[in-house]
């Protein structure tokens, strides 16, 4: 009779030891498939980074590449847009203000074939994309614009994309920098948007360009940009999680 | 109608009576926690923006729908949204388990929708002037719900979750391009944050009910069948 019962716990407890390797290895296993698949947020940490991952994975693997976020006709144009912090201080900033941005340029460097750097007149010269959406931010409120720009995919073709390139990271001339992924930077509806509501985009808003990004909340369209640059690691830049936002205690992942 | 098991323990003064089903315990506690979170959280992310808007937008300086009399705490939200979503996903899985065990086990059919018999005119006002009276222990302490908490229950599982998490989900603009219908259904982003706001306020407001309840009807008794999953009753009466 003991010797069953020593028998069965030991088979028991056999199975427990080999059923928790199994879950181990086997959660091992997916995380790094789930890297490779792009699900994995650069705030991955802690616990937090547990609801952050499967926040991210499951919207990435809902939404694909091309689901298109919703369009609005001009009558929903908000007539009221809040202003969000001040333009850079930054002297080389205000010069290129003062001198109606004749002599910005924005650089694009990093995992690229041919880094490169583009005029106003260069970009406003390629095809132009139009599109009326819905910008929330963190914060809560929320308004429609207009927004005019080329398509972040047509800049990043004409300078070749590594194949290794997992990551875009906007900077901009004041410290507000943030990071997207490849799927969000090839999307029709990320741009780089230099017209809002039919005009050019006014100093407060972000002139003379910034990021749109139609599928995640204001703080991914990130304004005054400088340099786009791509990469296949976030490592390198800041404190390695993305963007000041998460530095600051916020998501990476802001398609909410 | 007694549809729960009974068992007679030896040496046991009164009946043992088995309450509550273990993976609804489980969850109940889970959830109850996971909720709290969710409460915490939520204020911290409303204190950035303490004003509810109708239709798809809205900011200071459009007309809103209300004023909350709170101070704007700009820039708290930060762990506010971290916490909120690290709970929601804990609920939901919690939440997804009981309702596949519910359906399943016919659990949800046989003690939490109220039976044809409950809603009988007679039986509705004998419990609502019971209630009237604060005269709850007889059967509210019971082995199985009387009907207003069948009601109460069920609408808190089958409509105000779903319609909390769902309304939650229409921020999102990630998932409205993958479904319009889900911030269309709502008549706009900014209507979702206002449905959100009051679907989490009638949660707390069930909570208070449910815990003065809970302390009415013989707190040590309800927190041990929660608990444990087994009451006593006393043998004949």
């Amino acid at each position: 009779m003991s010797e069953k019962i020593t028998r069965r716990k030991l088979i028991v407890s056999g199975l427990t030891i080999a059923a928790g390797a199994a879950s181990v290895t086997g959660l091992a296993g997916i995380l790094r498939l789930a890297d490779r698949y792009g699900l994995i947020p650069p705030d991955n940490g802690g616990i937090y980074g547990v609801g952050e991952t499967l926040t991210y994975a499951s919207q990435r693997l809902l939404m694909g590449r091309q689901t298109l976020a919703r369009e609005f006709s001009r009558s929903d144009i908000s007539t009221v847009v809040p202003v969000n912090g001040k333009p850079p201080e930054q002297e080389d900033y205000q010069r290129l203000l003062a001198n109606g941005f004749r002599d910005w340029r924005l650089t694009v460097d990093g995992l690229v074939a041919r880094p490169s750097s583009f005029s106003l007149a260069e970009l406003k010269g390629f095809p132009s994309h139009t599109q009326i959406t819905h910008q929330a931010c963190e914060e809560g409120w929320s308004f429609i614009a207009e927004w005019t720009g080329v398509q972040l995919s047509y800049v990043l073709d004409l300078v070749g994309v590594d194949p290794r390139a997992r990551w875009v990271v906007f900077f901009p001339y004041d410290d507000f920098w943030e990071s997207i992924d490849m799927a969000d930077a090839l999307h029709p509806q990320t741009y780089l948007a230099y017209g809002m509501n039919g005009g050019d985009i006014p100093a407060e808003h972000g002139a003379p360009l910034r990021s749109r990004v139609a599928r995640q909340l204001g703080y991914k369209s990130i304004k005054y940009l400088s340099r786009v640059t791509v990469t296949d690691t976030l490592q390198p830049f800041g404190k390695g999680v993305g963007g000041i936002n998460p530095e600051y205690g916020y998501s990476w992942w802001a398609g909410i | 109608m007694e549809l729960i098991s009974t068992q007679r323990m030896s040496g046991s003064a009164g009946l043992r009576v088995r309450r509550h089903p273990l993976i609804v315990r489980a969850t109940h506690w889970v959830i109850a926690i996971a909720t709290m979170a969710l409460i915490v959280s939520g204020i911290a992310i409303l204190l950035a923006h303490p004003r509810l808007y109708w239709g798809e937008t809205g900011a200071v300086g459009t007309p809103s729908l209300i004023d909350l009399p709170i101070p704007f705490l700009l820039g708290h939200s930060g762990w506010g949204r971290y916490l909120h979503f690290l709970a929601a996903w804990v609920a939901v899985a919690s939440g997804v388990l009981y309702l596949v065990y519910g359906v399943v086990t016919r659990h949800f059919n046989r003690s939490l929708l109220p039976s044809r018999a409950d809603l009988e005119r007679a039986n509705l006002s004998r419990v609502v002037s019971d209630h009237l009276r604060l005269r709850v222990s007889r059967d509210s302490g019971g082995d199985s719900y009387n009907v207003l908490q069948r009601i109460t229950y069920a609408t808190v599982v089958f409509v105000l979750g779903p319609l909390v998490l769902l309304s939650g989900l229409a921020f999102s603009p990630a998932l409205a391009s993958v479904m319009p219908v889900l911030v269309e259904m709502f008549g706009g982003q900014q209507s979702a944050r206002t449905i959100h706001f009051f679907a989490g306020a009638a949660v707390v407001i069930f909570l208070i009910v449910h815990v003065i309840m809970v302390w009415l009807t013989g707190f040590k008794a309800r927190m041990r069948s929660m608990i444990t999953g087994r009451t006593e009753r006393a043998p004949e009466d």
